[in-house]
């Protein structure tokens, strides 16, 4: 009921001045401003315009934009996803490839190893069997030459004994004949 | 002298702050006139295109830090609409999201100082739930021809307590917009009211010994009362926007 008598209440105090202003605005305050239903048309036709606009606005631009960053960003982190299990996959098949070669050049290695060891083994072998039998072929050569040598020495000392013993003979005052000498010369040799 | 004085410095007037009233000059509140009203309802217009149109221009991929709120806005209110109403109800997620930024922003900017708030009145939400609940039926009708009235028959109910629940469900189903509206409005016309009681007594040490301890105790009691209403104002624009997805759930998928 204050909202039906506010207007004339609000003449009166625009006639009576600031004293009545003040009784005025206690009257209006004493009521809820949300039930003063003649501002209702005024805050209706204005919410529906705000909300107009808004839904315009959002509709036509802002929603569809946003809407569309978001479905973009969806789309490249799939897309970085799905490439990052790509590269990985890629990095897995270079480590496995990686070690493969590394298997195969660590056989290959030992197995050259294991050729060469046994090709230097055959050259060793085959030298050391020759340097044997040159060895063994010097070493009858040179007992070869030391019996020669031997027996040419007895000779020569066989000779020197008969000449002395024939001289020893001669200066004993003697005579003996060369083949007595030799014989007694042998014999004592012989002893 | 003195107690005037007292009336004086303690005015109590806490609701002044919903009076509607022309913004140049003159008495009479017409349909066209510019009120505060419009002018707060037009500040919030403008803060939703700064940040969803003027904050999004960059489109990028890697977002501004106002593009992320814009994000982040689109996607709470998208997920809401898809989680309680169905995947088909997103085609009206443009409406939904547009009484929602209106009313998160009506809310927010109504905490400032000197402020308006559009949303703590009757006429403003009350369209906004009349109109979702004229939508909320006509597409119930639409989508479902009569059969939508079988929201009102409880089929597991026992036979002869149907046509009860029936009359119940209608009648429930009547006073959806009531409380859709009144609970916003209330809400936000509540808070600010006792904001502006305990305002009013913050100015009592200027005037009596008592002044001493209640002005503290006021100002102590206006910053808790603004912290809840910061809440407040978040927390009824996410409740009117969540009633909305359930009354539009009802509406395609009227099944009980």
């Amino acid at each position: 009921m204050a909202n039906t008598t506010q207007p004339a209440a609000d003449a009166a105090t625009e006639a009576a001045g600031h004293a009545a202003e003040a009784a005025g605005h206690a009257a209006e305050s004493a009521g809820m401003p949300q039930l003063d239903f003649s501002t209702f048309p005024n805050q209706i036709f204005w919410l529906v315009v705000a909300l107009i606009v808004i839904y315009l606005v959002l509709s036509r631009i802002a929603l569809p934009r946003i809407g569309g960053v978001l479905a973009d960003r969806q789309r490249t982190i799939t897309g970085d996803i799905a490439a990052a299990e790509d590269l990985k996959a890629k990095a897995i098949a270079a480590e496995k490839a990686y070690n493969q070669a590394l298997a195969d050049a660590r056989a290959e290695a030992a197995r050259i190893v294991a050729e060469t060891r046994a090709e230097i083994q055959k050259d060793l072998d085959a030298a050391t069997a020759k340097a044997d039998a040159e060895i063994s072929a010097k070493a009858a050569e040179s007992a070869r030459h030391i019996e020669e040598i031997r027996a040419g020495a007895m000779e020569a000392v066989k000779a020197v004994a008969n000449d002395t013993a024939a001289a020893l003979v001669s200066a004993l005052g003697g005579s003996a004949d060369d083949k007595t000498v030799a014989a007694a010369v042998a014999d004592r040799m012989k002893g | 002298m003195a107690t005037e004085e007292h009336s004086e410095g303690l005015a109590f007037h806490p609701m002044d702050q919903f009076i509607v009233k022309p913004l140049f000059g003159g008495d009479t509140v017409g349909v066209l006139t510019v009120t505060n009203a419009t002018l707060w309802m037009a500040i919030s217009v403008l803060a939703i295109i700064a940040l969803f149109v003027l904050g999004t221009r960059g489109r990028a991929v890697i977002p501004s830090r106002t593009q992320s709120v814009a994000e982040l806005a689109y996607g709470f209110v998208h997920k809401m609409v898809e989680d309680v109403a169905g995947h088909d109800a997103v085609k009206f997620f443009p409406y939904i999201f547009t009484l929602f930024t209106f009313i998160v922003f009506s809310n927010f900017l109504g905490l400032l100082p000197k402020a308006f708030t559009p949303t703590s009145h009757i006429a403003v939400t009350a369209v906004m739930a009349v109109g979702v609940f004229l939508t909320v039926t006509i597409v119930g009708f639409v989508k479902h021809g009569v059969h939508f009235l079988g929201l009102f028959w409880v089929s597991s109910a026992p036979l002869p307590l149907r046509p009860v629940l029936a009359l119940i469900e209608v009648i429930s189903y009547f006073v959806r917009p009531v409380s859709h509206s009144i609970r916003l409005a209330g809400n936000m016309m509540a808070g600010h009211a006792v904001i502006k009681v305990f305002a009013a007594f913050a100015p009592l040490v200027l005037i009596s010994g008592v002044g001493i301890a209640v002005t503290p105790l006021s100002i102590l009691a206006i910053t808790a009362i603004y912290a809840l209403e910061i809440l407040v104002a978040f927390i009824q624009a996410y409740v009117f926007t969540i009633l909305t997805c359930v009354y539009l759930k009802d509406a395609l998928h009227p099944a009980h």
